[in-house]
């Protein structure tokens, strides 16, 4: 080994052992709207952040209702408007995925839910956004429920698409689909 | 049992996950480096929450024990 290549060697080596003291990351696709399945999302991303964690949420399709203001009226064409008009509303709106019985299931698991004093989805979005989670909605599902980006909350970060995501992902130590 | 004052002291009873690992997480910097939280909870999964939040993010549990219905942790905040 001549002194070049030894010198290289020990330039690798110092950067192979040195600490990564970079913050690990998790990056989240939330497709569903559900309530059970926003529950899981913001619980997991919040419990992230609180470990140190760097948490990147992507809405997306259902998702995006997780995002919403409650009181934000969204479709421009008539397909939209009908859409914003039966799944209107916002992240205090989500039915449970199963028992749901036409908004019975919403109400009889927010009393139970009340009941062992768990945290309410709005409550765990604002907690998400206090600790700086990364919340993104997609743009090409926004655009195809014309769900724009005024009908959101304040803290969520302006619309990305999957490249983006892609990106993040590749970062991260933990990845999930919800 | 620690015989030192914390340097803060968190009620958690009543919380549920995530909230007692969050709170203690959300705290933590409010005292200095060396000092100590001891937080109260009562919900039988932070004894495997917080002792895994502190290895995540680099901090000590000096105890965590069950006293009665009731966890209680110290905490020591290493950085």
């Amino acid at each position: 080994m001549t002194p070049d290549v030894a010198q290289a060697m020990e330039q690798v080596n110092a950067v192979a052992s040195a600490p990564d003291d970079r913050r690990k990351k998790i990056s989240m696709v939330v497709m569903s709207g559900d309530m059970d399945k926003l529950f899981g999302a913001f619980i997991i991303g919040t419990g992230a952040a609180a470990m140190g964690m760097e948490v990147t949420m992507f809405f997306t399709f259902w998702g995006l209702r997780a995002l919403k203001r409650a009181d934000a009226k969204t479709g421009t064409t008539f397909f939209g408007k009908m859409m914003g008009l039966m799944y209107g509303g916002g992240i205090e709106k989500a039915s449970p995925s199963k028992f749901s019985f036409g908004g019975m299931g919403r109400w009889m698991f927010g009393k139970m839910m009340g009941a062992h004093n768990v945290a309410t989805l709005p409550q765990l979005r604002d907690l998400a956004i206090d600790l700086g989670i990364n919340m993104y909605g997609c743009q090409m599902s926004m655009d195809v429920m014309e769900i724009p980006q005024e009908s959101f909350v304040k803290g969520v970060k302006d619309p990305v698409g999957v490249g983006f995501f892609i990106a993040e992902a590749q970062e991260s130590q933990v990845t999930l689909f919800i | 049992m620690s015989d030192t004052k914390p340097d803060l002291e968190l009620d958690l009873r009543g919380l549920l996950c995530p909230m007692p690992m969050v709170k203690v997480s959300q705290n933590i910097s409010k005292v200095p480096v060396g000092g100590t939280v001891r937080a109260v909870a009562t919900d039988a999964g932070s004894m495997a929450d917080i002792p895994a939040w502190a290895k995540s993010t680099g901090n000590e549990v000096v105890q965590a024990e069950k006293v009665g219905s009731e966890y209680v942790f110290l905490v020591k905040r290493v950085k």
